[in-house]
């Protein structure tokens, strides 16, 4: 057999996107190989739905209606599925975590880095499959809240747009659980460690519990983070209800908060992630 | 072009306070196979990651096929494979898969990435499960396969770090034989192993090294002349006449002898003549042998004289010489 044919020189950038295509690529398949773990990452959040929309519906007053009527019930399920779709990208990151964390401690990780690849593109390759399985999860939880009452309101274009800003959020919070995995000493550790964070900040947000429900040094939290703005973003473009107006400029202009809180969070983490990714030796 | 495939000059490798290279030499001619032996903890998988650019050393040089491993890492990359000590191939892809992935990665074309996997897959026996996920492969199958993704690119050098650990004897012949085929097809390779046997089997020479540092190196021959010569090793039929096989063997071995139950054991000087003179010697007698032998020393006894410990490390056992280094005893 003849000598190894090597494909035509890139540019840095062009071998960057290759090798992230090929990385995601495979990261994608190997997820359809356990249909399990893919049918618990969907069942998760409709169970959010189911038990939100007819546990807690009727105790969340949502103002636009007489508390404890049919009326109350139906608008807070129309309120509550921007906020679970909010809290189901979130948890995309945890994704990452464990994902990450197990290559490295199979030494998968060892052995890209010993490849004349672009480095880079394993953590590209990785956050970008995660996002678009993401597509995945949204469909299935669309159709969920379809059945429960949700609905858009406001046009199949600003839908999409809420739907690309969910994933761009997915995209983000990946690279955040990303530093997480590689960050961790081993994939017990993972599972917790990608998960603990994403709690708080999903239940100290707008995504359950109207913001003005809340204590009000807890509201400045709430107002700041990010799924809060996101998920007002969302609940705006499907034309759902958003609770009372408030005074916070994050909410005011929330799909303009949300973008830039995920480009400064991609600045921050992707470098992080790559310099991790970098110097982690295998454990 | 060097005539070494790797070059290595006092490596050190320090993680916080913990110096697990000290100052390691280590060359390995091309087409040749070198075996870095050491137990556990003893800097071989270190030198190995600092070789294959993993990890970057504290201080010291090297060079891999003629690439600095510091400042040229992607002409060292592209010039080796690798095989560390888990089977690192993505588990829920296919076999084909696996490697068609590794290829593209190499920026290898398609078509030759194609012919490659299929002459790889079945190179290493890989054909009928080629298209089922790693996941359900036998231990010695996702280690054939490991292997078979580092040799897409066809490396001219190997690193093989622990490659049949843990696995089932079998399996492990059977890489072996697979490891003997690339050497026969003029690949250099540096092996890691805390297998005697192993370095034994398969490399041309060995270094040994411990606490990192290199203690010995040579051939496996060299290393076992260096601890002295044959051993007389005898199994009586009556543990209680060992006493009088000291005394009728006195005169044909070269040096002390060693008892424990049944077994007699004694360095001699000479070759099969000897082994004669002592069965008659026990046969005038009457003295019953159930089994008698002339044994090398083997890499096991090497280890024990070199560092004071076994090879395994930690070995709770006496330093005796080894019963299981019996094999191919008699000469």
């Amino acid at each position: 057999m003849s000598a190894p044919t090597i494909q035509a020189q890139r540019p840095v950038l062009g071998w960057t996107i290759h090798d992230a295509l090929i990385i995601a690529r495979s990261t994608i398949t190997a997820s359809f190989r356990i249909p399990e773990a893919l049918f618990f990452q969907l069942i998760q959040p409709v169970i959010f739905v189911l038990l939100f929309a007819f546990v807690f519906g009727g105790a969340i007053p949502i103002p636009g209606a007489e508390p404890g009527s049919e009326a109350d019930a139906s608008l807070y399920r129309q309120y509550l599925m921007p906020g679970i779709f909010g809290q189901t990208v979130a948890f995309a990151a945890a994704a990452s975590t464990v994902g990450l964390a197990e290559a490295m401690q199979r030494g998968i990780i060892d052995r890209y880095r010993a490849l004349p690849m672009s480095q880079p593109a394993v953590l590209i390759g990785n956050t970008f499959a995660n996002a678009i399985r993401q597509i995945l999860v949204l469909t299935v939880l669309s159709i969920t809240g379809y059945i429960v009452g949700w609905r858009i309101n406001d046009g199949i274009l600003n839908a999409i747009l809420a739907y690309l800003l969910l994933l761009l959020f997915a995209y983000t919070v990946t690279w955040v659980g990303a530093f997480v995995g590689l960050s961790v000493p081993n994939t017990e550790t993972a599972n917790t460690a990608g998960l603990i964070w994403i709690f708080p900040l999903t239940f100290l947000s707008n995504a359950f519990v109207p913001i003005t429900a809340l204590p009000t040094w807890l509201q400045y939290f709430a107002a700041f983070n990010p799924i809060s703005a996101l998920v007002q973003a969302t609940r705006e473009l499907f034309g759902n209800p958003t609770g009372a107006p408030t005074d916070f400029w994050t909410l005011n202009n929330a799909a303009l908060y949300t973008v830039i809180s995920c480009v400064v969070v991609i600045a921050i983490f992707a470098p992080l992630a790559v310099r991790k990714y970098r110097t982690a030796a295998s454990k | 072009m060097t005539d070494y495939a790797v070059e290595a000059q006092g490596l050190v490798k320090e993680f916080g306070d913990v110096k697990a290279l000290n100052g390691i030499d280590l060359v390995v001619p091309r087409g040749k196979v070198v075996g870095l032996l050491g137990p556990n903890g003893s800097g071989k998988t270190t030198t190995v990651r600092i070789l294959a650019t993993l990890l970057k050393a504290t201080a010291g040089s090297a060079k891999v096929n003629g690439f600095d491993v510091k400042s040229q890492s992607d002409d060292v990359r592209r010039s080796i494979g690798l095989t560390g000590q888990y089977a690192a191939v993505d588990e829920f892809l296919t076999g084909r898969e696996n490697l068609t992935m590794f290829g593209g990665l190499f920026h290898l074309d398609k078509k030759y990435v194609a012919e490659r996997s299929d002459e790889l897959l079945g190179k290493f026996d890989l054909t009928d499960a080629a298209d089922r996920p790693a996941k359900t492969y036998s231990g010695g199958m996702r280690r054939r396969l490991d292997l078979a993704a580092s040799l897409i690119a066809k490396p001219g050098i190997l690193f093989l770090d622990e490659p049949t650990t843990g696995l089932d004897p079998r399996s492990r012949i059977g890489l072996w034989n697979v490891i003997a085929e690339l050497v026969a097809e003029g690949t250099t390779v540096l092996l890691t192993t805390q297998y005697l046997d192993e370095a034994d089997q398969l490399a041309d020479d060995i270094v040994v090294i411990d606490h990192g540092q290199v203690i010995a190196h040579g051939t496996s021959s060299q290393l076992k002349d260096q601890i002295g010569g044959d051993r007389l090793e005898i199994t009586l039929d009556d543990e209680a006449q060992s006493p009088n096989a000291v005394t009728a063997l006195a005169s044909v071995v070269s040096g002390e002898a060693t008892t424990s139950g049944a077994n007699y054991s004694a360095p001699v000087a000479g070759g099969s003549p000897v082994l004669i003179e002592a069965v008659r010697a026990l046969d005038s007698q009457n003295i019953g042998v159930a089994d008698i032998g002339l044994r090398r020393p083997t890499l096991d006894d090497v280890f024990l004289t070199l560092t004071g410990h076994g090879a395994e490390d930690q070995r709770p056992e006496s330093p005796e010489p080894s019963r299981r280094g019996r094999r191919g005893g008699r000469r």
